[in-house]
């Protein structure tokens, strides 16, 4: 049952760069500059309806010549599927345009993709990081992070600041 | 010998043992070390025996501060923060291997003791700790106070 990929790979044709199956887990890897269209496709296709984002990440490829990944697991509340949609983005332009206008959840998971390995969100509306401090050098998920590095104490928040 | 060099040390040595049995803890818990200062400050190992039962949770009221668990960066300036909100004299108890060296969080976000923002009186080993533990702590704490130096 490869439904949802086939009906990808029927739409968007050669803007799927590669698919996935197995034991019913199916993936595919997608332009990034299709990605919006291939999510809102996912979300709002009758049969398909994608519309629970349950994940967002960000990985680190440090061999790939396109270094960085970011991958979507999206759920279907009424058909019980689920799809992984995945792409890669280089290391000199990390941009991958934001899905935060399909998905609201979307907001604090690219954050933190952007927190941790700097993959930067095209039209993100509040793109900071989430869980280190604004002050953090660098980022600290990626492969060539070093392991012993320590940040400095930050200075403390304006807010607790008298 | 004055009679007032006489008075003026008992009277140090009463204020010693008053602050020595009225300790009064603010809970900075952030991991399950909290949880085990819960069983701590409840009935079975009781801490008021020890006269430290009177947790505030406002450090302008305390004057015992137990750091219990994983202080990570972000949160070390607020840490430092609330030791300073503290009344002098205070003190400082350092529970569990993470709030004591970091712990086996060994990473980026983790601080490697808390003794790298505020100073520590007594460290307190374990992840976590025995009750019984905590309860020699606020013991040695007490001998600290009254000028008693350790016997190794």
């Amino acid at each position: 049952m490869q439904l949802a990929l086939n009906r990808l790979k029927e739409t968007f044709g050669d803007s799927i760069l590669e698919t996935h199956s197995c034991l019913g887990n199916e993936t595919a890897v997608v332009e990034k500059e299709k990605i919006v269209e291939v999510i809102r496709f996912l979300r709002d296709t009758q049969g398909l309806e994608f519309n629970f984002m349950m994940d967002l990440a960000g990985a680190d490829y440090p061999e790939r010549s396109e270094r960085f990944e970011v991958i979507y697991h999206l759920y279907s509340l009424s058909t019980k599927k689920r799809v992984r949609i995945k792409v890669r983005v280089p290391e000199a332009n990390p941009v991958v345009p934001s899905i935060t206008s399909l998905y609201k959840a979307a907001n604090w998971f690219e954050r933190e993709a952007f927190d941790m390995y700097g993959i930067r969100f095209d039209g993100h509306p509040n793109l900071k990081r989430i869980l280190t401090f604004d002050e953090f050098e660098g980022y600290p998920l990626r492969k060539d992070y070093p392991v012993n590095k320590r940040p400095k104490i930050p200075t403390p928040d304006p807010l607790i600041k008298v | 010998m004055q009679l007032g060099d006489i008075i003026t040390t008992r009277i140090d040595e009463v204020v010693k043992w008053g602050r020595k049995f009225s300790l009064w803890p603010m809970p900075f818990g952030t991991a399950c070390c909290a949880i085990e200062f819960m069983g701590v400050v409840s009935s079975h190992f009781d801490i008021s025996r020890f006269g430290a039962e009177l947790v505030r949770f406002s450090p302008r009221q305390a004057d015992l501060l137990l750091v219990m668990g994983t202080v990570n960066y972000k949160q070390a300036p607020i840490l430092k923060r609330i030791y300073e909100q503290m009344c002098e004299p205070k003190w400082v108890i350092s529970m569990g291997a993470c709030a004591s060296s970091g712990g086996f969080y060994d990473n980026y976000s983790v601080v490697q003791g808390i003794d790298e923002i505020i100073p520590v009186d007594v460290y307190v080993p374990g992840c976590p700790p025995r009750p019984e533990q905590l309860l020699d702590a606020v013991i040695k704490l007490q001998q600290k106070l009254q000028g008693i130096k350790e016997e190794n």
